[in-house]
């Protein structure tokens, strides 16, 4: 999308909206925001039918009795240092560090995978006790919440895996450094939900 | 256990002759298609120019005909309900069964919704957006055609829903409990989840793809306040989508929990709440009717003032209104329901807040009406629509603002006269949008121009075919009569019901036309060439380059001084297109779309009848379609100086 012949303006004098395409890093990190604004609001819709359904355990356990509050902080803390070292990594990336990249990629990676087994090991706890899902509808708005998230984070982890194979085939080219790019606010993006997550379900619960 | 899940032979409805008939039908046509485009050796012109093309135009044809052909599917449902309900009074039972007749209704709004407004509306965008703009193409090409085949997807799915199982009973919203596993255990709410879900992610994306294109690519010069009006309305629909289509993908998506993993979000047991269903599917739906609509607003802009030979009349006020239309129309989905049981307070607000957002509307009208005024109008195709338009909206309108009130809203809720009043804004809004849409730029995708005799004959056969079918309906719902019945004991309607018929059958009469005059112009063509690429005497940038387009669309991009950027260029007399051609890259064909679209329909047809081990074969089909995209990395190809010169050469000595 950036042709020579777009440029032509002086950019001093023009205001920004007047010179014509942006940059392709430009147009491709909009558009991913514009994703990330509707992936965010298919967590709102999650949000408000937990806030409708959290009463509603036709009799069976609320949250504050199925929380445990110190794996939670666990799980979160996982995640909220995967974010740093995420950003760690995007600034590898910007100084062409690639053994940097590596680390810090593999670093979120295996604090990722750490928050995933955690989050797998509350469900399974929950739905071997006999409460999963199916068991009344505050914990079908839960675990549909909650889960959503943890595909997103499986799917993020995934692509992390996909990117460290790029950037090992392609080599730290405009293109994956835009991916990278994306991959990042994702992640971050998923990190914002988790802080809802925490402080409407777990620390909500009582 | 059976390898191929709930589906048996005795899935496909053998013992029904009005589906197998209709089948037969359907099939001998598509055989028929294959056909002749086998014999005549067209599968590599079709691959190479069409199915894997990421030229937003191409996509944006592709998108409409889809949308006329699904036009035509919508409209056997509803001439079979009107036939029915001609029909069946008193003792008479009429010729559908109550099973089927409700299938007919809920695939006839389901249809018409998502697999006609929708795809035609995004079609006219895709196609005139980025030329409107002064720009190659869309944000993201590729992306682009992946929305396409994800809706073409849909498409696929809900006609396989005909032949193969059965289709939805519940109305084209599914509302709960009724479309819980419960109360419909079959394959129908399935189907209709998952065609859904499928065209409502490629909505979606092409959502995001057309917003960033209007943000963010736009000609030098061509600052906000000097875009055409239609695409200020691809804009405010645009956003709309990316924040309104979320919601449907989450609230369909807690029903599929409900459905497929015993989850309890609307069940009336351990807790549901099915009224959430319906507060959260009219919180994408009613900004979806503006996502519609606007655009539809967007072509009487652009026609009006083309035809009338000025500027739109209050260019800003016009933008104004349309944003306003944009946030209000968030704040207003409680109207779908008063009679859910909300407080008064909650009802009034809604109700309230209903009449707001018409006054933005008024606005519009009022702007259209004085852009006329002084002006030199010609009286062509699609300002017959306009006009039309102008009539028959304020008429919906006006009854809509009737109904914002809640306590009349008691009285007419799921009464025929609700359905009188949304046909009458969709019919005269969006469907008369549309169709001008298609007549004024069809010359400028193909070249030539469509019969205009028998352009107007499908207008007046649409206009007076409307009026007849649906005036009735608005008498019927005040005597009482619901929708979604298919039989009546009061024989005094029945003469209602019989001229609501002859209405159809008039709309049937210009969806004839239609293919007639498609058929005609093409073989008329020459007679209606359109040399110059400026067929209209129009005012904004899709009209300074060749009919049809080339692929770069603009060999330079335009520097854009004002609004109606054409026109300034044609009253200072400049060259539209620059002499000097330096090498232009253009996307290069990709299939990815095609591919991901074809393991999703075998994903989404696995997850309907529960064949898992197929269901596993879409999903890594897709997953794999994705990782080779991912390492693709020649995404362009250059068209030399030479070619783009000859091109020019070329459009200059012979008519395209």
């Amino acid at each position: 999308m950036t042709d020579a012949n777009t440029n032509f303006l002086d950019s001093d004098t023009v205001p920004l909206s007047l010179h014509g395409p942006a940059p392709d890093r430009v147009v491709v990190g909009y558009g991913f925001w514009l994703f990330l604004l509707s992936d965010i609001l298919i967590f709102a819709s999650l949000f408000a039918a937990y806030a409708v359904l959290s009463g509603e355990t036709a009799g069976g356990p609320n949250g504050a009795m199925l929380f445990d509050k110190k794996h939670v902080f666990v799980e979160t803390a996982c995640l909220l240092t995967s974010s740093f070292t995420c950003g760690l990594g995007a600034l590898a990336v910007r100084q062409f560090r690639i053994t940097g990249v590596y680390v810090w990629m593999i670093v979120t990676l295996f604090l990722g995978l750490t928050f995933l087994t955690l989050e797998i090991t509350e469900f399974d706890s929950m739905i071997v006790a006999g409460n999963g899902p199916s068991r009344s509808a505050f914990l079908s708005a839960f675990f549909a919440l909650v889960g959503t998230h943890g595909i997103h984070v499986a799917a993020g982890l995934f692509w992390l895996i996909i990117m460290v194979l790029q950037i090992m085939t392609l080599g730290l080219t405009p293109m994956v450094r835009r991916r990278l790019f994306c991959l990042g606010l994702f992640w971050h993006a998923l990190d914002i939900v988790w802080v809802g997550v925490i402080t409407i379900v777990y620390l909500g619960a009582h | 256990m059976n390898p191929l899940g709930r589906l048996t032979l005795a899935s496909i409805p053998f013992d029904q002759p009005i589906i197998m008939g209709t089948v037969g039908v359907m099939g001998l046509g598509i055989f028929s298609i294959l056909a002749i485009v086998t014999l005549k050796g067209w599968w590599s012109y079709l691959w190479r120019e069409w199915i894997t093309s990421v030229d937003h135009k191409r996509i944006g044809v592709m998108y409409i005909l889809l949308a006329l052909v699904m036009l035509v599917r919508g409209f056997a449902d509803a001439i079979m309900m009107r036939t029915q309900l001609a029909l069946a009074a008193g003792d008479v039972k009429g010729f559908l069964p109550p099973e089927h007749y409700n299938q007919i209704f809920s695939a006839h709004g389901t249809i018409m919704i998502f697999f006609v407004a929708m795809p035609f509306v995004v079609g006219l965008m895709n196609f005139a957006v980025p030329l409107q703009l002064g720009v190659r193409d869309v944000a993201f090409p590729v992306l682009n055609s992946v929305s396409f085949w994800l809706t073409a997807s849909g498409v696929l799915l809900i006609n396989l829903s005909l032949f193969i199982g059965e289709f939805a009973r519940t109305g084209w919203l599914a509302y709960p409990p009724l479309s819980e596993l419960a109360y419909s255990p079959g394959v129908g709410v399935d189907y209709y989840l998952w065609s859904l879900q499928i065209s409502g992610i490629g909505t979606l994306l092409s959502g995001i793809n057309l917003t960033t294109t209007i943000l963010k690519l736009r000609a030098p010069g061509m600052g906000y306040t000097r875009m055409p009006i239609f695409c200020w309305t691809a804009l405010a629909s645009n956003l709309l989508i990316v924040a309104a289509f979320p919601v449907l993908t989450a609230t369909l998506g807690m029903l599929l929990a409900d459905r497929y993993l015993g989850f309890h979000f609307f069940t009336n047991d351990a807790g549901g709440n099915p009224m959430m269903y319906i507060n959260l599917i009219w919180i994408w739906g009613h900004p979806e009717v503006y996502i519609l609509v606007l655009p539809a607003f967007g072509v009487f802009s652009e026609v009006v003032a083309t035809f009338s030979g000025k500027p739109v009349f209050g260019y800003r006020s016009m933008v104004m209104a349309t944003m306003a239309i944009c946030v209000l129309s968030f704040m207003v989905w409680l109207h779908h329901f008063f009679t859910m049981g909300a407080s008064a307070n909650v009802n009034g607000f809604f109700g309230v807040m209903t009449m707001v957002i018409a006054v933005p509307t008024g606005v519009k009208i009022f702007n259209w009406l004085f852009t006329m005024y002084g002006g030199r109008i010609r009286f062509s195709v699609p300002m017959h629509w306009t006009l039309g338009f102008l009539v028959t909206f304020v008429i919906g309108g006006m009854t809509g603002v009737l109904m914002a009130i809640p306590p009349a809203d008691f009285v007419l809720h799921n009464s025929l006269f609700l359905i009188a009043h949304f046909h009458n804004t969709v019919i005269g809004g969006v469907v008369f949008g549309v169709f001008a849409g298609y007549t004024y730029w069809f010359p400028k995708a193909f070249g030539f121009k469509l019969d205009e005799r028998i352009g107007k004959a499908i207008f007046w056969c649409w206009f007076i075919g409307f009026y007849l079918a649906f005036m009735p309906l608005y008498a019927l719902g005040l005597m009482g009569a619901t929708r979604r019945m298919q039989h009546y004991a009061d024989p005094h309607w029945q003469p209602f019901m019989q001229i609501a018929w002859a209405g159809a059958v008039l709309i049937f009469c210009g969806i004839l036309l239609t293919i007639v005059q498609l058929i005609v112009s093409i073989r008329t063509r020459d007679r209606h060439l359109d040399t110059t690429g400026d067929p209209w005497n129009g005012r904004t940038l899709e009209w300074s380059m060749p009919s049809p387009p080339p692929p770069w669309n603009f060999a330079a991009l335009p520097q854009v001084e004002g609004t109606d950027a054409f026109w300034a260029i044609k009253q200072q007399e400049k060259k539209a297109v620059n002499e000097a051609h330096p090498p232009i890259h253009v996307p290069r064909n990709n299939p990815t779309g095609f591919f991901l679209a074809f393991f999703t329909v075998v994903l989404g047809f696995a997850l309907i009848w529960h064949i898992w081990w197929m269901a596993g074969v879409g999903f890594m089909g897709d997953v794999i379609v994705l990782l080779v995209q991912a390492w693709r990395t020649d995404n362009e190809v250059e068209i030399s100086e030479y070619d783009v010169a000859r091109y020019y050469r070329r459009a200059k000595e012979l008519p395209l």
